[in-house]
């Protein structure tokens, strides 16, 4: 028998960890497990023969699968290949990173570039190199995001509120989605409400079959979708019943109806449907890339998106999704760059990923941010949440960058929410649909989830959705009813996104809608980053914005006003004592006058009281005074030292913090010190108070045991450091100490005046 | 004033001049107004041929021709009715359509539709389908 493996308590506790749950692997390039740099990828190479490409990345013209071919007629710019394949990858890779190498010139080039150059290119930067690249190189000025709205019960009031906040909170974008796919048009419905309630221009789909989607957008009822998924191997594309050119023709059918289209991709999931062909997961996003650029979409929704897990699974998993959105902004897409699925069971994890695109900024940063809590969300996702949006605008103000949400206060969200659901219940009345009552309103605004949400008559209401279609209730229906029943602001909203629809403008790259309704794009408002002090900074008054969160207090609110009361009394300058028995305590400038109570809350004259039990209580004799000319707890603690008959004192701050001194020290030295004042009650000055007066008679003293709250800082700095401040503005320089009686108590110790002493004139 | 693709853009704030529904009522006539009044209905809300074509051309200038290529099949899109489209983008599926088939759809886009560009795209995807067996095999055509 062999005794059982001894486990060290630290590895258990590890693996205890969140983190464990997910896999690690090594690559394995046969199944496509290879984030960059795989074995089998090919060599970039591309051979030109009377103006069209013969040879792409080693393969020759009579083995092109339908990727290459789609790509050689509709990708590669035959007028700069020859040029930008000519150039060595690392100078290529030098200019991404040289903020004198303006974006369009990359741009140009990369139209020459084939996947496998394309791919190896940046793969020659580190992940910090990719995002300046990334930042230099993402087609719209100013970062936006896109938010996911949907809950289970697929409630339109619910919908409407959470679409409404979303808008209201900055996203630009807004999807939804369906748990049953007759919902389609009432939920489609329910968030153009919804955001044009929120904020007039924010752009909305909801995600379902090509032909449903096609309808509701002929209707009015969306003006984007981004379910155009496209794969980096002929057998997976075909597999997904589609082709480069019936994705294209797509496209142009969206576009047709007025339709914004951005196109699907994402590292991982070649492998995933076992088809990797051996390639590496960036090489093969290289090759979707080329498509979807070929296919004439204004943008991509790509960063590994549903496979991330499967990614970062991998080594350089992060930098390879990284490196996927960077492809695309080089390629001149529009980039909403994912971190919409969970991407690790991790907060630490997610959180490191997120940077990669928070901090240059994206297009959109995340492919959908769930504004509801995960319970509700029906993308399988919700990497962040509900939960999360003080943490996202907190991690926005650290790093002053704008990642496409604005605070709002719980009043106006409260606001925004109930507009929406009313606007939403005027809706359903106007068209005869199954009522949303009142109970339905109040949980819509106040509520955590759906599960606080009455239950609605399902079929009545998959019923009325057909009715849309049937009937083609339109946006301007829509609009023309709200407007009759007091929405005017709402239905002139909504009215906006039908000229929108009629202008189009919104089909060209990166396009965003204002609540004014001009639409700002890369063509009217591009991204020209050329280094410090140019392109998009959070600055002025978005600055200003994006800074005041609501739970922002003013700093003086920490501290309590002065009460006017004093709790001890300055008597007149300190002599030095002379008994050997005697501690004295030493108090900071402001204790028991402009402040009064210690950081834990205790009142200064209790606090006195206990350390003078404690002292008393081993056998010694207290003797207070003030320092003045200091506020530091060293200095506090060694000048009252000095004026020790026994040598010994305590020092003690206004805050709390407390020492253990003695004359013969060097200031900066200590018996014991007490620095975790919010932890400190009335007995652990009692117990400082017995062992400074054991130093003093001479006995073995056991030092207090020290306790520790490492979160203490965290929690309190900015209240200590005013409270420090409060204290520091009470140094008298130079002063000498006075001695000071608790007011109200008989004195502890005789009081002598001084001839030509008084309170305040001790100099 | 002509048309600037350099300068014209947004259409919507820029030029509403130029912009109209298929029916012809000016963009700056989409108001509530004419709501109220009756005078706009749910057809009218939609991007005309000629107005996707100028997108088309703004994106061209911005140097982005595949996006161009398809705003330009867009406009010659807009007028085909919806189940058409819809029907046309099942042929272009794998396996769904013989060559005989997809050159009928050429035919119709070009006579009968007036897509031309979107007709050669069509017989470009039939080419490489046939290369790729992408084709709807004969035998199950014949089903």
């Amino acid at each position: 028998m062999t005794e059982p493996k001894r486990r060290s308590k630290r590895f258990l506790e590890r693996e205890r960890r969140d983190l464990r749950r997910e896999v690690l692997i090594a690559p394995n390039p046969a199944l496509g497990l290879v984030a960059m740099g795989g074995p089998n990828d090919p060599v970039p190479e591309l051979q030109l023969l009377d103006g069209r490409a013969v040879s792409i990345d080693g393969r020759p013209e009579a083995e092109f699968d339908v990727i290459d071919h789609f790509v050689a007629r509709h990708g590669l710019d035959l007028e700069v290949a020859e040029e930008a394949m000519g150039l060595d990858e690392l100078e290529l890779a030098r200019r991404l990173v040289d903020v004198d190498v303006a974006r369009a010139e990359l741009v140009r080039l990369s139209r020459g570039l084939t996947p496998a150059r394309l791919a190896r290119v940046v793969s020659k930067l580190d992940p910090v190199e990719m995002m300046f690249a990334l930042k230099k190189l993402r087609a719209r000025r100013a970062p936006a995001n896109q938010a996911h709205v949907t809950n289970l019960k697929e409630n339109p009031a619910l919908l409407a509120a959470d679409a409404a906040e979303a808008a209201a909170r900055g996203f630009a974008e807004i999807e939804t989605t369906v748990g049953v796919a007759r919902y389609a048009p009432l939920n489609a419905i329910a968030i153009l409400v919804g955001a044009q309630t929120g904020r007039p221009g924010v752009m909305t789909q909801c995600a379902v079959e090509e032909r449903r989607n096609l309808q509701l957008a002929i209707q009015g009822l969306v003006t984007y979708a981004e379910t155009l998924s496209v794969y980096g191997t002929e057998p997976v594309f075909v597999d997904g019943d589609d082709t480069p050119w019936s994705k294209a023709f797509l496209a142009a059918a969206y576009a047709s109806r007025g339709v914004k289209v951005r196109f699907t991709s994402g590292g991982g999931s070649e492998a995933l449907m076992g088809q990797a062909q051996g390639y590496s997961m960036l090489y093969l996003e290289a090759r979707c890339l080329a498509a979807i650029r070929a296919a004439g979409s204004q943008g991509v929704q790509n960063g590994s998106i549903s496979c991330v897990a499967l990614v970062l699974s991998l080594p350089g998993g992060v930098r390879e999704i990284l490196a996927e959105n960077l492809l695309a902004a080089w390629l001149d897409l529009e980039v909403a760059s994912g971190n919409d699925a969970i991407a690790s069971h991790s907060p630490i994890r997610r959180t490191a990923k997120l940077m990669g695109q928070f901090l240059p900024g994206t297009d959109f940063v995340t492919s959908g941010y769930s504004i509801m809590p995960r319970y509700d969300n029906m993308f399988g996702g919700g990497n962040y949440d509900a939960d999360d949006l003080d943490e996202w605008l907190t991690v926005q103000r650290d790093w002053q960058v704008d990642a496409g949400l604005e605070p709002v206060s719980e009043d106006a969200v409260a606001a925004v929410r109930e507009r929406a659901a009313r606007a939403v219940q005027a809706t359903y009345e106007a068209f005869g649909f199954p009522p949303v009552t009142e109970e339905e309103i109040e949980a819509a605004v106040y509520a955590l989830d759906s599960r606080d949400l009455p239950d609605r008559d399902r079929a009545a209401d998959v019923a009325a959705g057909d009715r849309i279609l049937a009937e083609r209730i339109t946006g301007l229906d829509i609009a023309r009813e709200l407007d009759r029943r007091g929405f005017a602001e709402v239905a002139e909203a909504i009215l906006g996104m039908q000229r929108q629809q009629v202008a189009a403008d919104y089909l060209q790259t990166s396009a965003i809608i204002e609540p004014s309704g001009t639409v700002r794009s890369a063509v009217n408002d591009p991204n020209r980053y050329e280094g410090p002090g140019t392109g998009y900074r959070l600055e002025g008054e978005r600055w200003q914005l994006l800074q005041k969160l609501p739970h922002e207090v003013p700093a003086g609110a920490l501290v309590a006003q002065h009460s006017g009361e004093h709790a001890i009394e300055e008597t007149h300058v300190a002599r030095v004592g002379n008994r050997s028995d005697e501690v004295v305590v030493a108090v900071g400038p402001a204790f028991g006058g402009v402040l009064e109570e210690t950081i834990n809350g205790l009142a200064h004259a209790d606090v006195l009281a206990a350390i003078a039990d404690g002292i008393r209580a081993e056998g010694a004799e207290p003797r207070f005074l003030r320092v003045r000319r200091s506020s530091d707890v060293a200095f506090i603690g060694h000048d009252g030292a000095g004026l020790s008959g026994s040598r010994v004192a305590v020092g003690l701050q206004s805050k709390g913090t407390a020492i253990i001194h003695r004359a013969d020290l060097e200031p900066l030295d200590n018996l014991e010190l007490f620095g975790m004042s919010p932890l400190y009650t009335l007995e652990s000055y009692r117990a400082i108070g017995r062992n400074a007066a054991g130093y003093a008679l001479g006995r073995p003293v056991g030092p207090v045991p020290t306790a520790m709250d490492n979160f203490a800082r965290a929690k309190l700095i900015v209240k200590t450091t005013l409270l420090h401040a409060r204290e520091t503005a009470a140094v008298v320089p130079q002063a000498p100490a006075v001695e000071v009686t608790l007011v109200g108590l008989p004195g502890p110790v005789a009081v002598e005046a001084l001839p030509g002493t008084g309170p305040g004139v001790y100099q | 004033m002509e048309f600037d693709p350099a300068t014209d853009y947004p259409l919507g704030t820029r030029r509403p001049d130029l912009v109209a529904t298929p029916s012809g009522i000016p963009l700056e006539d989409v108001t509530l107004e004419a709501l109220r009044a009756g005078r706009i209905g749910g057809d009218d809300i939609r991007a005309t041929p000629e107005t996707l074509r100028r997108q088309a051309a703004v994106a061209r200038h911005a140097g982005r021709k595949p996006l161009a290529d398809t705003l330009e099949r867009a406009a010659e899109l807009a007028a085909v009715p919806a189940e058409t489209m819809l029907e046309l983008y099942t042929a272009l599926r794998p396996h769904r359509s013989t060559a005989a088939g997809l050159e009928a759809w050429s035919l119709r886009l070009e006579h009968e539709l007036g897509a031309p560009a979107t007709a050669e795209f069509v017989r470009e995807a039939s080419a490489v389908y046939a290369e790729r067996g992408l084709l709807r095999d004969r035998a199950e055509a014949a089903l």
